[in-house]
C-alpha cells in the first residue's frame, strides 16, 4: 500500500496555507510533520482524511479498496474527542465498533488501559482519559491509514508509551500513520515533511 | 486561471451591455406608463386607484421570476460550479426582495379603499409574504456565514430547497385561502382583463424585467470588484 | 443498517440521558399554553375556537427550539467527522438522526399535545384526529428541521436564523394540519392524505438536503 501526495496545496479562504508538497508512504512507514503553527498541519491531514479538497496537486492511495477514497480508509484523530459525555466508556466504544465496522472492544481498552474504567461516564474522565477513549478507535477498528493530529497532546509518560507502543504495532502489521506532532512521539519516524519555511 | 478569465470577459460584455439595456428600460417605462396611467380607463368599481394595480401585479411577477432566477444560477452553480453563478445568485436576492416588498406594499395601498383595512390575508398577498420571508433567509445565510465559500454553498442549498417549496407552499396557502373565504378580489385571470388594460401591464411586466437585468448587472459588477478586491488585499498580506 | 441502527439507538440513549430533550420541550410546550390565556383572555369559547391552531403553534415552536440538537453536539465534538469520513452514506445518517429526533421529541410531543388541548377547553371529539394530523405531520416537522439544522450548524446566531429558514417551509404541514382538525368533514380525509404526501417528499429530499449542507461545513 502507498499513500503519496503530488504537488499538493491547500488555500483556506483565498489565503494559500502551503503549497507543492510531495511525498510518498509505503506499508509500515511513519510521516511525522512538523512546522509552526499555521503551517498548515491541521490541513494537510484533513486533506488526507479526505476533509477538503487540495487547491492543487493530488493524493493518491495504491493497493487500497479501489472503490473507497484514503479518508474511508483511515482513522483521523482530531484535537476533539469524538466521544460524549453521557454515555459510558465501553458504551461510546460499542457506538464507535458498530458504526465503522469494528472489532474487538476488550482488546481497545486494554491497548489504552481504560479496561478498569468500563463503566464510568466519559463525563467522569480527565482530559488526558478522554484522549486515550480517542486514541482507542485505532485499536478498535481496523484501519490501514492512521492520520493523528497531536496524539500525545494531555497525554502523561505512560500514556504516551502506550501510544507508542499502539503505533508500533501498527506499523509492524504494514499500516501507515501520518502524525502532526510538535513534541517527540518516541519512535523514530520513516520520513519528515516540514511545512511552513525553513526548520 | 479560468476564475479570472471568465468574470473578466463578463465585465467587459456587462460594461457595453448597460447602456442599451437602460435605454430600453426607460422606453418601456414611457410606454408602459403611458399606457396605465393616461390611455387606461378607471375601473368602475374601483376608480382611479385601480391603476396601483400597475404597480403591484409585475412586481409581484419579478419577485417570482427573480427568485427562480436566483435558484437556477445556484443549480448551475452546483452542477457547472461556474464561478460567476453564486455571484449571480447572492446579487439577485436583494433586488428580488425589494421587488416582493414592493409587491406587498401597495397590495396593502390596495387594500384600504378595496376592503377597508390596510391588510388582508388574501391568499396571494399571503404567498407573497412567505416568498418574502425566504428571500430574507436566503440573504441572512450570505450574511450569517463569513468565509465566502461556504456561505456559497450553503447558500445554493437554501436557494433550492425553498425553490421546491414555493409550489407546495403556494397551494397550500391557496387551500387555506378557500376554506376560511372564497374567491380573492385581486384575481388577476388574463382572460377576463380588457385589452386596454391589459397591454400597459406586459409593458411594464417587461419594463420591470429590463430594470432587474440592469440591476443585476450593476450589482454583479460591483460584486465582482468586492472580491477582486478582497483577494488583492489578502494576496498582499500573505507578503507581508 | 447495522449501523444506522447503531446510531439511531446512540442518539435515543442521549436524548433521553442528557437534559433538552423531550422533557425541556414539553416544559416549552407547558410554558406557551400557560402564556396563551394570559395573553388572550380566559374566555372558554374564545379558547375553545383559538386551541387548534394554538396547540399546531406551539408543536411547530417546539420541534423548531430542539433542531439544533439533532447535529450540532456531535459537531462540536468531532463525531461528525468521523461520520462524513466513514464510508456510510451521509444522506442516510442524516435521515437516521432526523428520525431519532422524531422519536425523541416530535413524536411524544405530537401525541402529548392533543390532550395538554384540554387546558384550552379542545373539544373532545377534535383530539383523536388532532393526534393523527399531529402525528404524521411532526415527522415532516422533524425531517425539515433536520435541514436547517445541517444549515445553521456552525453559526453563532443559528438559533434565530434557523427559524426563518425552517419556519416558511412549515406552512403547509400548518394548513393541511389545521384542516384536518377544523375542516369540514368531507376535506378532513384529503388533508390527512396531502400531509402523508408531504411527509414522504420531505423523509426523500430532507435527507439530501442536509447531507449536501453538512457537506459544506465539514469538507
Amino acid at each position: 500500500m502507498q499513500l503519496s501526495a503530488e504537488n499538493l496545496a491547500c488555500e483556506r479562504g483565498g489565503r494559500t496555507v502551503f503549497s507543492n508538497q510531495n511525498f510518498t508512504l509505503g506499508s509500515g512507514e511513519l510521516l511525522q510533520l512538523t512546522g509552526p503553527n499555521g503551517s498548515g498541519k491541521s490541513s494537510l491531514l484533513r486533506l488526507l482524511a479526505s476533509l477538503g479538497e487540495p487547491s492543487h496537486g493530488r493524493i493518491s492511495l495504491a493497493g487500497g479498496a479501489p472503490d473507497m477514497n484514503p479518508g474511508q480508509q483511515a482513522h483521523y484523530i482530531a484535537h476533539s474527542d469524538a466521544s460524549k459525555s453521557a454515555l459510558t466508556v465501553t458504551e461510546n466504544l460499542i457506538f464507535w465498533r458498530d458504526f465503522l465496522g469494528g472489532g474487538d472492544l476488550m482488546r481497545a481498552m486494554q491497548a489504552v488501559n481504560l479496561a478498569a474504567l468500563a463503566d464510568y461516564p466519559a463525563a467522569l474522565l480527565s482530559a488526558g482519559q478522554r484522549r486515550r477513549l480517542a486514541l482507542a478507535r485505532l485499536a478498535l477498528v481496523p484501519r490501514a491509514i492512521w492520520l493523528l493530529d497531536e496524539p500525545s497532546v494531555g497525554l502523561d509518560e505512560s500514556a504516551q508509551k502506550l501510544l507508542a507502543a499502539l503505533m508500533n504495532g501498527h506499523l509492524r502489521e504494514g499500516g501507515l500513520i501520518v502524525a502532526a506532532t510538535h513534541v517527540p512521539l518516541g519512535l523514530n519516524p520513516d520520513k519528515n515533511l516540514h511545512l511552513g519555511g525553513t526548520p | 486561471m479560468q476564475q479570472f478569465a471568465n468574470p473578466t470577459r463578463f465585465l467587459s460584455l456587462a460594461n457595453r451591455a448597460l447602456p442599451t439595456i437602460w435605454v430600453v428600460t426607460i422606453i418601456l417605462f414611457a410606454i408602459g406608463l403611458y399606457g396605465a396611467l393616461v390611455s387606461a380607463p378607471p375601473d368602475y368599481q374601483q376608480g382611479e386607484t385601480v391603476r396601483i394595480m400597475f404597480v403591484h401585479v409585475p412586481a409581484a411577477w419579478l419577485a417570482m421570476l427573480v427568485y427562480t432566477v436566483m435558484a437556477l444560477a445556484s443549480a448551475v452553480a452546483i452542477i457547472f460550479r461556474h464561478p460567476l453563478a453564486d455571484v449571480a445568485a447572492k446579487t439577485a436576492a436583494p433586488i428580488g426582495a425589494v421587488f416582493c416588498f414592493l409587491a406587498l406594499a401597495t397590495g396593502s395601498l390596495w387594500g384600504k379603499p378595496m376592503w377597508g383595512a390596510w391588510w388582508v390575508w388574501d391568499a396571494r398577498l399571503t404567498s407573497m409574504f412567505v416568498l418574502f420571508l425566504l428571500y430574507v433567509g436566503y440573504i441572512a445565510i450570505w450574511q450569517a456565514i463569513e468565509e465566502p465559500t461556504r456561505a456559497a454553498m450553503i447558500a445554493r442549498i437554501v436557494a433550492l430547497v425553498g425553490f421546491v417549496n414555493i409550489p407546495i407552499i403556494k397551494f397550500s396557502v391557496d387551500w387555506w385561502n378557500t376554506l376560511h373565504q372564497p374567491a380573492s378580489v385581486l384575481r388577476m385571470d388574463g382572460s377576463t382583463i380588457d385589452w386596454s388594460i391589459r397591454w400597459p401591464l406586459l409593458v411594464l411586466g417587461l419594463a420591470y424585467s429590463f430594470l432587474f437585468l440592469a440591476l443585476h448587472l450593476m450589482s454583479m459588477r460591483s460584486e465582482i470588484a468586492t472580491r477582486k478586491l478582497r483577494n488583492l488585499q489578502i494576496a498582499r498580506s500573505g507578503e507581508a | 443498517m447495522k449501523l444506522l441502527l447503531a446510531l439511531l439507538r446512540r442518539d435515543l440513549i442521549l436524548a433521553a440521558r442528557q437534559g433538552g430533550g423531550v422533557g425541556t420541550a414539553l416544559g416549552f410546550f407547558l410554558t406557551v399554553l400557560v402564556l396563551l390565556p394570559i395573553g388572550i383572555g380566559p374566555d372558554q369559547v374564545t379558547l375553545q375556537r383559538l386551541a387548534p391552531g394554538i396547540l399546531w403553534i406551539t408543536l411547530l415552536l417546539s420541534v423548531l427550539l430542539s433542531a439544533d440538537r439533532i447535529f450540532q453536539q456531535d459537531f462540536e465534538d468531532g463525531s461528525l467527522e468521523i461520520m462524513v469520513m466513514a464510508p456510510a452514506s451521509l444522506e442516510l445518517v442524516a435521515l437516521t438522526k432526523a428520525i431519532a429526533h422524531w422519536l425523541s421529541t416530535s413524536l411524544p410531543l405530537s401525541i402529548a399535545a392533543p390532550f395538554l388541548g384540554i387546558l384550552l377547553n379542545l373539544r373532545t371529539e377534535i383530539i383523536w384526529p388532532l393526534t393523527l394530523a399531529m402525528v404524521l405531520g411532526s415527522s415532516a416537522l422533524s425531517l425539515l428541521a433536520s435541514i436547517g439544522a445541517s444549515l445553521t450548524l456552525n453559526l453563532r446566531r443559528g438559533g434565530l436564523l434557523i427559524s426563518i429558514l425552517v419556519l416558511p417551509l412549515y406552512v403547509p404541514v400548518l394548513v393541511f394540519g389545521m384542516s384536518a382538525t377544523t375542516g369540514n368533514p368531507e376535506v378532513i380525509a384529503p388533508s390527512l392524505l396531502i400531509l402523508a404526501a408531504i411527509t414522504l417528499a420531505s423523509l426523500v429530499l430532507a435527507p439530501i438536503a442536509a447531507a449536501a449542507a453538512l457537506r459544506a461545513y465539514l469538507k
